[in-house]
């Protein structure tokens, strides 16, 4: 630890919210990325869930705005320490999405424009955890926040929410994603703040 | 927005895993064969942890992740890196 | 004096603030003395930690403001209101408080007194630090290397270092500024504020087949006197991610070798 800077208190709000262990309380909205926004319009986007058979399920964005949608608030806990409480969203059910998919794989890997990647356990999207989200906020999702559309599992660490979302395979096998592969936790439970590889 | 900063900026948090400076290293990308000194890739520094991207075709050359006592380090998109010694 | 790019393991030190000046604009210049300083070459910068009693930490980078000393350097902070960091160094920070920071860094982003070649410096707003710190390493150092900067502000209030460029500038020792202002003129400036554009850096002499005074409708440009026309000049351009991004594209359409431009963008904000 560096020596103490007189009078320093850094950005954080006091918590009075229970937090994950090591958060602080962001009332803006960080934009993090590995690289240059993809903009993708939603004439040409598309949306693919590929099975372990290789079995390919696609929509549109006509077909999948026809897709069922619910609107949910979730808190929001990213790996870098902030957390943003009581955030509003409109986004499709992976339970939705997958309900056709003839599947017994065990993991999903999710990829995004761009080539971002991540991975987690299949059943982490399903009952009710996790969406594709296309608003924010009663408005479209902007695209430095992901839109068109992203990932959304709040009860993981949001580099787990793959914005851009473009494609989710499911696979017999677990391969690490983008950060997976460079020290970040294989799972990310910010409740066992799961950050690095051993914690 | 992520906008992208300038190579310069690794030699900061490099430092803690390299002696010579490596922003004046140049470095082949992996995948267009370009080479150029690391300081001319472009950053995101905003990332859970440090990318830098080749500036001719915009592919990952370099990652970087630091927590508390560990750092975990990416060059597969960098197929050579040469690096400026000391004089003996 | 050329320095190889050897860094060792850069380690954290604690300084203490022994002088502080306020610039324009709300920036504030930090004269900070180090124990244990081994000198910078100029262009380099520092990362600067923060730290809270509960172990917190906040780190930005700032551009050394100064030329080389072994014992002290300058930082010219700008303060970013909604900032982390620069808040504290602009306004909380007095003289005598202790101040951590490992340095010098960058090896890349650096101008070395020994070369010869002219020298184009392009600041965007607080960009000019480095630059800076270019120009008065350049007169610590006794050279005469031809300088031209063409440093693009908001309006003339938010120009650093004002009173220090004009009396280089008139010093003719081979140093010219010429000054762009993105919002707001000066009353007698002959160009209507707007974004740096290819005329501008004709008329600043910042292309190859420069002619002074013909660029009506500019501000006026250099005198020819003592700038080698054949050399091809080191170019620095040094400010906000969407400065430097159209300065470079700017100064590569206008003929300069994208090899010798060499930028350092600050990005969207320092905080």
């Amino acid at each position: 630890m560096g020596i103490v800077s007189p009078g320093f208190s850094g950005r954080r709000r006091p918590g009075g919210e229970k937090l994950p262990p090591g958060q602080y309380l962001v009332t803006d909205f960080p934009v993090l990325s590995a690289g240059p926004t993809p903009r993708v319009d939603t004439g040409s986007w598309e949306l693919g869930v590929v099975t372990e058979t290789g079995e390919r399920h696609s929509w549109d964005w006509a077909a999948f705005r026809a897709l069922p949608s619910e609107e949910f608030t979730v808190d929001l806990h990213c790996v870098t320490k902030w957390s943003k409480l009581g955030t509003r969203w409109r986004g499709v059910s992976l339970d939705t999405l997958l309900e056709q998919a003839d599947t017994s794989a065990e993991y999903v890997l999710a990829r995004s424009y761009g080539g971002y990647t991540t991975n987690l356990p299949l059943e982490d999207l399903l009952d009710g955890r996790a969406w594709i989200a296309f608003e924010f906020e009663g408005e479209p999702l902007d695209p430095e926040h992901g839109g068109p559309a992203r990932l959304l599992v709040p009860h993981l660490y949001l580099w787990k929410s793959a914005k851009w979302v473009q494609r989710i395979d499911l696979m017999n096998s677990d391969e690490p994603g983008f950060w997976e592969s460079l020290g970040y936790h294989n799972y990310g439970d910010p409740w066992r703040e799961q950050r690095y590889w051993g914690d | 927005m992520p906008e992208p900063l300038d190579g310069n900026m690794l030699a900061g948090p490099l430092s803690d895993v390299f002696t010579v400076d490596i922003s004046t290293a140049v470095g082949q990308c992996a995948s267009c064969g370009t080479s150029a000194p690391m300081g001319e890739t472009r950053v995101y520094a905003d990332a859970p942890g440090l990318v830098a991207r080749c500036v001719a075709c915009g592919e990952v050359v370099l990652r970087l992740v630091r927590s508390d006592g560990r750092a975990w380090l990416d060059l597969r998109g960098t197929r050579c890196l040469q690096l400026t010694l000391p004089a003996e | 004096m050329a320095r190889a790019a050897v860094l060792g393991r850069l380690s954290w030190q604690v300084g203490t603030v022994t002088g502080i000046r306020d610039e324009a604009a709300g920036a504030r210049t930090l004269t900070i003395e180090l124990p244990d300083w081994p000198g910078h070459a100029a262009g380099q910068h520092v990362d600067v930690r923060l730290t809270a009693p509960d172990g917190y930490s906040a780190q930005r980078s700032y551009s050394i403001a100064s030329a080389p000393d072994d014992r002290e350097i300058e930082l010219t902070v700008q303060r970013i209101d909604d900032g982390e960091v620069s808040p504290y160094l602009t306004q909380t920070l007095e003289r005598g408080y202790p101040l951590e920071l490992r340095g010098p860094i960058g090896g890349w982003f650096v101008w070395d007194p020994a070369r010869p070649e002219p020298v184009l410096l392009l600041a965007g707003g607080s960009g000019i630090v480095p630059l800076m710190s270019m120009i008065r390493t350049r007169t610590a150092a006794g050279r005469t290397t031809p300088f031209r900067l063409l440093y693009s502000a908001r309006s003339p209030d938010t120009i650093l270092y004002a009173a220090e460029l004009a009396e280089r500038h008139l010093a003719g020792n081979g140093l010219t500024v010429t000054y762009a202002y993105t919002r707001s003129a000066s009353p007698d400036s002959p160009r209507p504020a707007g974004r740096i554009d290819a005329g501008l850096l004709t008329a600043a002499g910042f292309t190859p087949g420069y002619a002074p005074g013909a660029s009506p409708g500019y501000p006026p440009g250099p005198a020819a006197d003592g700038w080698p026309q054949d050399a091809a000049p080191a170019v620095f351009v040094c400010g906000p991610t969407g400065f430097v991004e159209a300065a470079a594209r700017l100064l590569v359409a206008a003929g300069h070798d994208p090899a010798v431009i060499k930028t350092e963008r600050f990005g969207p904000s320092g905080g």
